[in-house]
């Protein structure tokens, strides 16, 4: 079986849908996790593959469903976004061959196909639909719920997976090299961090609206709390410090106004969920979570970085996308967990939103209020990749959890948790998903 | 501070070569009579790659918007950490953008908004690149 990417037609990309066909129709009903490490330690038990498996039998199990009940598996096959195995570095053989090989020594190991999932899951004996949804996991939950919906798939896993290795994120590859190729040097010359670009348009958003980066510090400090009571995330896990606001204001700066804290740290995780359609969710072990929408982000920048006003006239579209499609509006949101990644673009992310009547300008203020689990307007109860790790998948698990009223020490309890939206990763360009606790 | 060496591409050479003759070259579709950069192999409005031309700039811009960049990935440039890297919208179109090290310019002290010129600066393997400083 040869896997593809998602073709276009499988995404919402412009207004005017009107509501999504299937909405109300496609559920989550299973979660799966591995667990967090920094790095891997090189063992074979413990590789990004290995998780993989981990996750993907945890969210069946979940479910309630057995696995010849599996029809579908949607996955990211790409796995870092910065740690890439070095050029020239002996690949461990006993490790790659501690499983069912695909022609790549690094599948499982620093990148994952379908194929190496399948062929190392024997109980998957009746998938008949794979697919790539590649970038992220709120990039996969957008194809598999359209699969699903259009009968592509009927129980299906979707799967997203981190590997991280030894040495610091990033300085490999081109970063190390002395001289670059022409078209890349357009943009790399200049040594700018991942995270300079949203630093600039957090720059030109605290020159317009008057705001500053110390007012981030609530929202710091909510996010690892909320981290610290997801057992799944890597700050609960291994280092259950609480981020305080004097810690914020002290950290070192990356890419100034983006500081330590404002880059996530990169981990080694994998996530699995079980969806299917509304009608046989019913019988499963879980509560189902209904998916009313999806929609996603394709803007480019003109220029070789966005502009604040694209950046907004971007997260406007997309916060109108999810509510057409939905047939909601922004007072049906119990709460929000918009994609935290560098944690200074949320803001952009949860006033495209409208979240809680806000407009452009408004959300650093907004974090000056109650924005806890227990009050009215929770921001972020997942903790995001702030709270938990690199994974871009927190929200996600979180909106799920909170609507199956199993979210344990997280679980909201300020509002009624109902309707949610989930995803990114950038203003420009990201895919996200509206959950709702009933089909209607 | 000395950036990472250039090699020129097919699609880039134009741009490079260019820079080691002191000239500032900016693609433009000539059936859309608009600008792009980063250079693309087609235009990003029209779609098609017939049209495109280089064409001279006068090398003025703008000073957009700035960060300090404290922890740089690229090797060659760690040790002059911290350092400015500006964003120059041209006056000819301020949606065509260029990084700038702003060499000259205090780190964290930028003026946003000031006016700059391009000047030439040699890379690790003598390619020269646009740079910018800010204009008196
Ligand atoms: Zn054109």
């Amino acid at each position: 079986m040869t896997t593809q990417n998602a073709p276009a037609s499988m995404y919402r990309t412009t207004e005017g849908l009107g509501l999504w066909e299937h909405r109300g129709k496609v559920a989550a009903v299973g979660i799966g996790h591995s667990p967090t490490a920094r790095r891997w330690d090189g063992k074979p038990e413990t590789t990004m593959g290995a998780n993989s498996i981990l996750a993907l039998r945890k969210a069946i199990a979940d479910a309630g469903v057995s696995p010849d009940q599996i029809d579908g598996l949607v996955i990211d096959p790409v796995t870092t976004t910065g740690a890439y195995w070095p050029e020239g570095k002996p690949i461990p053989m006993d490790v790659v061959n501690a499983y069912n090989t695909t022609g790549d020594p690094l599948d499982g190991i620093a990148k994952l196909s379908a194929e190496w999932l399948l062929k190392n899951m024997p109980e998957l004996e009746n998938v008949k639909f794979t697919m790539y949804g590649t970038g992220c996991m709120s990039h996969a939950i957008v194809v598999a719920a359209q699969a699903v919906g259009d009968g592509l798939a009927h129980t299906c896993l979707v799967l997203k997976s981190w590997h991280n290795l030894e040495g610091r994120y990033y300085q490999g590859g081109a970063n190390a090299e002395d001289a670059i190729d022409g078209t890349s040097a357009i943009s790399r010359l200049w040594g700018t961090p991942a995270s300079y670009g949203t630093a600039l348009q957090f720059a030109e958003y605290c020159r317009k609206y008057g705001k500053s980066h110390d007012m981030m510090a609530p929202f710091m400090a909510n996010s690892r709390r909320n981290g610290l009571m997801f057992p799944e995330g890597y700050w609960a896990q291994h280092r259950p410090e609480q981020l305080t606001p004097e810690d914020y204001l002290a950290a070192r700066w990356i890419a100034k106004p983006a500081s330590l804290f404002d880059n996530d740290i990169p981990i080694m995780v994998s996530a699995a969920y079980l969806f299917t359609t509304a009608e046989r969710a019913k019988d499963m072990k879980q509560k189902p979570v209904y998916i009313l929408n999806h929609a996603s982000s394709r803007g480019r920048p003109r220029g070789i970085t966005p502009t604040l006003d694209e950046v907004e006239a971007e997260t406007g579209k997309t916060g109108r996308m999810l509510y057409e499609g939905a047939g909601i509006t922004a007072n049906d949101l119990s709460f929000e967990n918009m994609y935290d990644g560098f944690t200074l673009f949320h803001q952009f992310h949860i006033e495209g939103l409208g979240y809680r009547g806000m407009k452009f300008g408004d959300a650093l203020d907004f974090y000056q209020t109650d924005i806890s689990i227990e009050g009215p307007n929770p921001v972020l109860p997942s903790g995001g990749n702030i709270g938990s790790g690199r994974s871009r998948f927190w929200m996600h698990t979180d909106c799920i959890q909170q609507l199956q009223g199993r979210a344990g020490a997280r679980q909201v309890t300020g509002v009624k948790p109902e309707t949610a939206v989930s995803g990114g990763p950038m203003p420009l360009g990201g895919n996200f998903t509206v959950w709702s606790a009933s089909p209607d | 501070m000395v950036k990472q060496g250039v090699l020129p591409d097919a699609l880039t050479k134009p741009f490079w070569d260019a820079a080691n003759d002191g000239r500032l070259v900016i693609q433009n579709c000539k059936a859309c009579n608009r600008l792009q950069h980063p250079p693309a192999p087609a235009c990003s409005q029209c779609g098609s790659g017939d049209n495109l031309e280089w064409k001279e700039m006068s090398g003025r811009g703008k000073i957009y918007n700035y960060g300090v960049v404290h922890d740089c990935p690229v090797r060659l440039l760690q040790d002059d950490q911290p350092f400015n890297v500006a964003v120059i919208m041209l006056d000819e179109d301020p949606g065509i953008q260029m990084y700038s090290h702003l060499p000259g310019t205090p780190v964290d002290d930028v003026p946003v908004g000031a006016s700059v010129e391009v000047m030439f600066e040699a890379t690790a393997n003598g390619q020269k690149v646009p740079e910018w400083r800010i204009v008196a």
